[in-house]
C-alpha cells in the first residue's frame, strides 16, 4: 500500500513540476518521497521508478497514438536507428523512471545515514 | 554499507541526469529531447488535431478570416490588404519557422551558430560573397517605397506575433534537436531569403575555371571544349526574330589580348559551395487557339534541391485589392507563383552569367589599398564577426573595391599570395526592390500591368511567363544583365583598369520578349534565350534538351487540356539519348564484348527511349554515355587543384555527331591513336562493371538507381525526417526533371477559364512539423506524377463552411 501510493505522489509531483519547470526537475518528486515516504532504500527506488515511468510511459504512448506514431517512429529511427514506436516510449519510461528512481533513493539512503 | 548505499546511489543519480542533460557524452541531451512535458512529444500533433483558433492582435487593422482546408491550406480573407501579409507572417511561422530563420540564418553565414566549427567555412564564403551586404542593400530599396515597406513590416509583425506565443515546449523540433532558440524576425531576414534565391539561381559561374582552360588548351580548343551555342539550340525566343539594332555596341579595352585572353597563370585554388547548376525551371503557355477550352493554359515547375520543410508553402490571399492563389516563400508575403481573378504567372532560371571575378593587386597583406587606374585606391573593410557555436568568435576581415567584395584572397584561400586577389562583381550587390514585383503581379489585371511588374525585378535573372483570361499569353526574359563586350566576364578580369568593368545593362526593352507569337505558344526551359541573332554577348549555364522536348511537343498539339499539360510535365521521353544512342550502338565493336556486356548493350538497344521508373535501359545508357564522357575527356582535363569544368554534355554529342575522328578522342597518355570504336567499346566495358554491381544490389532499374530522396534540411544528418527511395522516373534533360535530389519543387497547370481551372502539387507537405501527418503528404502524390485540384474561393460565406477549420483573426 504505501509503494503504491509512494508510486502515485511520486508521479502527481513529476507531473505538476513538468508543467512549469525543466524535465530534470522531476529529481525533486523522487527525493520528496524518498524523503518523506519511510520504506526501505530499494523499495523507494522502485516506487519512484514505477510512478514516473508509469506517467512518462503511458503519456508518451497516449500521444503517440493520436498521432499514430508518426513522430515517434521518426524519433525512433533517429535515436536509436530503428523506428520502432514502442522502444522510444520504452526508452522515454526508462528516463523518467530511472531520474526519479535515483532520487529517492538517494535521498532514502542519505536518511539511513543519519539513523540509528 | 549504507554509506555505500547512498554514494553510488547519488553518484548514479548525479551521472544519470548529467549524461542526459548535456551535450557533452551523448549527441543528444536525452532527458529534455524525449521529456513528455518539454521534448519531441509535445511535438507529436493529433491526426485529428483542431486548428480552429481565434486570436487577437494589435497591429491588425480589420478582421482576418483564414480558412483551412482538408491539405491544410490556408484561404486568407483580409478586409485590409498589410492584415493579409500580417497573417501570412504568422501562418509562415506556425506552420515553417525553423526553416525560415535556418535559411535566412545560412544566408547571412550564421549557421556556425547552430552547428559549431563545421560551418565556419561555409560562413566565411557566404560573408565574403556579400550577402549581407546585398541584403542591406535590398532592404534599403524596399524602405524607399511605401507600399512595399508597408507589406513587410506587417509580414515581419505576423511572424513576430508567432514567436512571441512560442513556449519552449512549443518550439520546432529542430530547435529542441540542435539545442537553441528561435531569434525575432526582421525585415532583413525577409531581404536575406532573396539573396538566398539569388545565389542559388544567379550564383554559377565558370570564370575560373574556364580561365584556367583557355590557358591550359589554347584558344581554338577552349571554344570547341565550350562552345557558347549549341547546335541543337532551341531558343527561348523563337528562331529567326529579328532583333533591333543593339542600342550599344561595346569593344574590348585595347589591352584585352594581352592582359585577359592571354594571360600567363593559371588559378590554383578550388571554389566551395557553388550553387547546383541543375537549379532551372520549365514553364510555357499555350494560347486559347490550342486549347479545347479556348482559354489559355499556363504550366510552370521550377526545379530546385528537394526539401523537407519544402521551399514552397501553398496560400490563397484574397484583399479588397487582389485574389490571389499559389505558392509563397515561407519568409516572404505575397504569392510568388500562381494566379489571380485575371492573370497566371510563372518563373525560369535565364541562366545569365551575372557574376564576374576581377584579379585585385593590393599593396601588401594589410588589405587597404588596390591598384586601380594607375594609383593606389583605399578599400573600405567589412569586420565580419562569426559566432560559433561552442568556440570562440571567428573574426574575418573583408575588402571592399570598386567592383564589390574582394571574395578570394589570402586570407580564405591560403594557396594566393598577399598581394593578389579576386574581387566579385555580381548584380545581386545592387540596389533593387524584387518584392514590388510579386506586389504588383498579384494584383495584375492584363499584360501592361505584368509589364508594369516586371520591371522593378532585377535579379536572379528569370523567364517570366504570363496567361489571362482575356487571353494574352506572354514571355519576358527579365533581369538586369551586363552590357558585355564579346567574351567579356568569360574569364577573370584585370581589375586594375576601370576600362574592364561592366558598362550598364542592356535596355529593358532589349531583353528577349514575345508575345501572343503566331506559333500560339511560348515555354521556356532553362535554354539560352535566342540564337546569334540577337545583338548582346549573353552568355550563362544553359540547358539544351528539356526545351527540344517541349518544342516538340507544343507544336504538335491540339484541343490541349489542363490533362496534357499535367502528362506533359510528367513526360519522361530522353530526347538526348535520342541522338546520342546510334553513336553508341554504331561504334561499340559487339565482338569484343563479353556476354554481360552484350545484355546491357541490348537493353539500351531495346529501350523506348522513356526514362521511366521501371526501365533498366535508362541506367544503362547514362552509365556508358558518362563513361564514355570522361573516356574522352579525362585525360585533357586534368583537375588536381586547378579548378577546370567537364564540358556539357551537348558538346560531345554534338562533336562526334559532326566529325567521329573528332580529336580529344585520342588518349594522350598513351602512345597510341584511339578511335571512337575503342573508345565506345572501353566506355561500354567500364559502364558494365558499374552496372553489374548495381544489378547485384538490384539497382539496375532507373528509379532505384537515381533514388530519388527528398532530404530534410539538415541533410544526411536527420535521414530520419527524410523521405528516400521514390519510384518516379525522370531526370536531368528529361521535361520531368526529377533527378536524385533535384527536381520539380512544384507543379502548376492553370486554365484561365471562368472559374479558373488550376491543379498543383509539391514534394512535401504544408507544415513543416515531422510530427505531423501534413509533414510529407503530398510526396507519394508528387511521385506519382498525380497533381491536387486547387480551390480557388470565391466567397468565404459560401465556401468557407465547407473548409475543414477556421482562423480568426481581429485587432483587440
Amino acid at each position: 500500500m504505501k509503494f503504491i501510493v509512494s508510486a502515485i505522489i511520486t508521479a502527481a509531483l513529476a507531473f505538476g513540476l513538468g508543467l512549469y519547470f525543466p524535465w530534470w526537475t522531476i529529481v525533486f518528486a523522487g527525493m520528496l518521497t524518498g524523503f518523506f515516504i519511510p520504506q526501505h532504500w530499494g523499495l523507494s527506488f522502485l516506487s519512484a521508478f514505477t510512478g514516473v515511468f508509469l506517467l512518462w510511459g503511458l503519456m508518451a504512448l497516449f500521444i503517440s497514438v493520436s498521432n499514430d506514431h508518426i513522430l515517434a517512429k521518426r524519433i525512433s529511427m533517429l535515436v536509436v536507428k530503428n523506428s520502432s514506436p514502442y522502444l522510444i516510449i520504452l526508452i522515454t519510461a526508462l528516463i523518467g523512471g530511472l531520474t526519479s528512481g535515483l532520487s529517492a533513493s538517494t535521498a532514502r539512503s542519505l536518511l539511513n545515514l543519519f539513523k540509528k | 554499507m549504507k554509506y555505500f548505499i547512498f554514494l553510488v546511489s547519488l553518484l548514479l543519480n548525479s551521472a544519470f541526469v548529467y549524461v542526459l542533460g548535456s551535450r557533452s557524452v551523448l549527441p543528444l541531451p536525452l532527458g529534455s529531447f524525449l521529456s513528455v512535458q518539454e521534448g519531441v512529444w509535445q511535438n507529436a500533433e493529433p491526426v485529428d488535431a483542431d486548428f480552429n483558433a481565434s486570436l487577437r492582435f494589435d497591429a491588425l487593422k480589420g478582421k482576418v478570416d483564414v480558412f483551412l482546408d482538408d491539405r491544410l491550406v490556408p484561404h486568407v480573407f483580409a478586409e485590409q490588404e498589410n492584415d493579409a501579409y500580417f497573417v501570412q507572417g504568422y501562418l509562415h511561422a506556425k506552420f515553417r519557422l525553423w526553416q525560415m530563420e535556418f535559411q535566412t540564418h545560412a544566408a547571412a553565414g550564421r549557421v556556425s551558430e547552430i552547428v559549431g566549427e563545421k560551418a565556419i567555412n561555409f560562413d566565411r564564403n557566404q560573408r565574403r560573397m556579400g550577402m549581407v551586404y546585398a541584403a542591406e542593400n535590398a532592404l534599403a530599396a524596399m524602405e524607399n517605397d511605401p507600399q512595399t515597406i508597408s507589406a513587410i513590416d506587417a509580414y515581419t509583425a505576423g511572424v513576430n506575433a508567432y514567436i512571441s506565443s512560442l513556449k519552449t515546449s512549443d518550439l520546432p523540433i529542430e530547435y529542441k534537436l540542435l539545442g537553441y532558440q528561435p531569434e525575432k524576425w526582421t525585415n532583413l531576414k525577409s531581404a536575406l531569403f532573396t539573396k538566398q534565391m539569388t545565389q542559388t539561381l544567379a550564383g554559377y559561374d565558370r570564370d575560373f575555371e574556364f580561365t584556367n582552360a583557355l590557358k591550359l588548351l589554347g584558344e581554338e580548343n577552349f571554344r570547341i571544349l565550350y562552345p557558347s551555342i549549341p547546335d541543337s539550340l532551341y531558343p527561348v525566343i523563337a528562331k529567326g526574330t529579328v532583333y533591333n539594332k543593339p542600342l550599344a555596341v561595346l569593344n574590348p579595352p585595347a589591352s584585352a589580348d594581352s592582359l585577359y585572353f592571354k594571360r600567363t597563370d593559371t588559378i590554383q585554388f578550388v571554389e566551395d559551395f557553388k550553387p547546383n547548376p541543375s537549379n532551372g525551371s520549365n514553364s510555357w503557355a499555350v494560347c486559347g487557339n490550342k486549347t479545347q477550352s479556348g482559354k489559355p493554359i499556363l504550366s510552370n515547375d521550377p526545379h530546385l534541391g528537394l526539401t523537407l520543410p519544402s521551399i514552397w508553402f501553398e496560400i490563397q490571399l484574397r484583399t479588397p485589392a487582389f485574389n490571389a492563389y499559389g505558392v509563397s516563400f515561407p519568409g516572404l508575403p505575397g504569392v510568388v507563383i500562381g494566379f489571380n481573378d485575371s492573370i497566371s504567372f510563372g518563373f525560369t532560371n535565364a541562366g545569365r552569367d551575372v557574376k564576374d571575378y576581377y584579379e585585385i593587386q593590393f599593396r601588401n597583406a594589410d588589405k587597404q589599398e588596390y591598384w586601380f587606374d594607375s594609383s593606389w585606391k583605399p578599400t573600405t573593410r567589412r569586420l565580419e564577426q562569426i559566432r560559433i557555436k561552442n568556440a570562440k568568435t571567428v573574426e574575418d576581415t573583408v575588402a571592399y573595391s570598386v567592383f564589390g567584395p574582394v571574395m578570394y584572397d589570402k586570407s580564405f584561400k591560403t594557396d594566393l599570395t598577399a598581394e593578389k586577389a579576386y574581387a566579385l562583381k555580381w548584380v545581386a550587390h545592387d540596389t533593387s526592390n524584387i518584392l514590388k514585383m510579386w506586389l504588383l503581379l498579384n494584383r495584375a489585371g492584363n499584360y501592361s500591368d505584368y509589364l508594369e511588374a516586371i520591371r522593378h525585378f532585377n535579379v536572379p535573372g528569370q523567364n517570366i511567363i504570363f496567361a489571362s483570361k482575356s487571353g494574352d499569353i506572354a514571355l519576358w526574359q527579365q533581369g538586369s544583365f551586363p552590357l558585355r563586350w564579346n567574351d567579356q566576364g568569360l574569364f577573370v578580369m584585370p581589375g586594375t583598369d576601370s576600362s574592364y568593368m561592366w558598362k550598364g545593362y542592356i535596355p529593358h526593352e532589349e531583353n528577349p520578349h514575345a508575345y501572343n507569337p503566331v506559333e500560339g505558344y511560348l515555354s521556356s526551359a532553362n535554354q539560352r534565350a535566342a540564337d546569334t541573332s540577337y545583338p548582346y554577348f549573353m552568355p550563362g549555364s544553359y540547358e539544351v534538351y528539356r526545351a527540344i522536348a517541349i518544342n516538340r511537343k507544343l507544336a504538335s498539339m491540339n484541343y490541349i487540356t489542363a490533362q496534357d499539360m499535367q502528362l506533359l510535365q510528367n513526360n519522361n521521353y530522353n530526347v538526348f539519348a535520342e541522338d546520342a544512342r546510334p553513336i553508341l550502338l554504331k561504334y561499340a565493336i559487339k565482338e569484343q564484348l563479353s556476354a554481360v556486356e552484350k545484355k546491357y548493350l541490348s537493353l539500351v538497344e531495346s529501350w523506348n527511349l522513356m526514362n521511366d521508373a521501371t526501365e533498366k535501359a535508362p541506367t544503362c545508357f547514362t552509365a556508358w554515355w558518362d563513361s564514355l564522357h570522361a573516356e574522352v575527356f579525362n585525360d585533357d582535363l586534368v583537375q588536381d587543384k586547378m579548378p577546370l569544368a567537364k564540358p556539357e554534355k551537348f558538346v560531345l554529342l554534338e562533336a562526334l555527331q559532326r566529325d567521329s575522328s573528332f580529336k580529344f578522342i585520342d588518349n594522350i597518355n598513351t602512345p597510341d591513336k584511339e578511335d571512337l570504336y575503342q573508345m565506345v567499346t572501353v566506355a561500354l566495358k567500364k559502364a558494365a562493371k558499374k552496372l553489374a554491381s548495381l544489378e547485384k544490389e538490384n539497382k539496375l532499374e532507373w528509379a532505384k538507381y537515381k533514388n530519388t530522396t527528398v532530404y530534410h534540411l539538415l541533410k544526411t544528418n536527420a535521414m530520419a525526417f527524410a523521405r528516400e527511395g521514390l519510384m518516379n522516373g525522370g531526370g536531368n534533360g528529361i521535361i520531368n526533371a526529377s533527378q536524385h535530389d533535384h527536381g520539380p519543387s512544384w507543379r502548376m497547370v492553370v486554365e484561365m477559364t471562368s472559374p479558373t481551372n488550376a491543379y498543383g502539387v509539391y514534394p512535401g507537405g504544408q507544415s513543416g512539423n515531422p510530427g505531423s501527418k501534413f509533414y510529407d503528404n503530398f510526396i507519394s502524390h508528387w511521385a506519382k506524377g498525380m497533381y491536387y485540384k486547387l480551390w480557388f474561393m470565391e466567397s468565404a460565406a459560401i465556401e468557407g463552411k465547407k473548409c475543414k477549420w477556421k482562423m480568426s483573426f481581429a485587432s483587440k
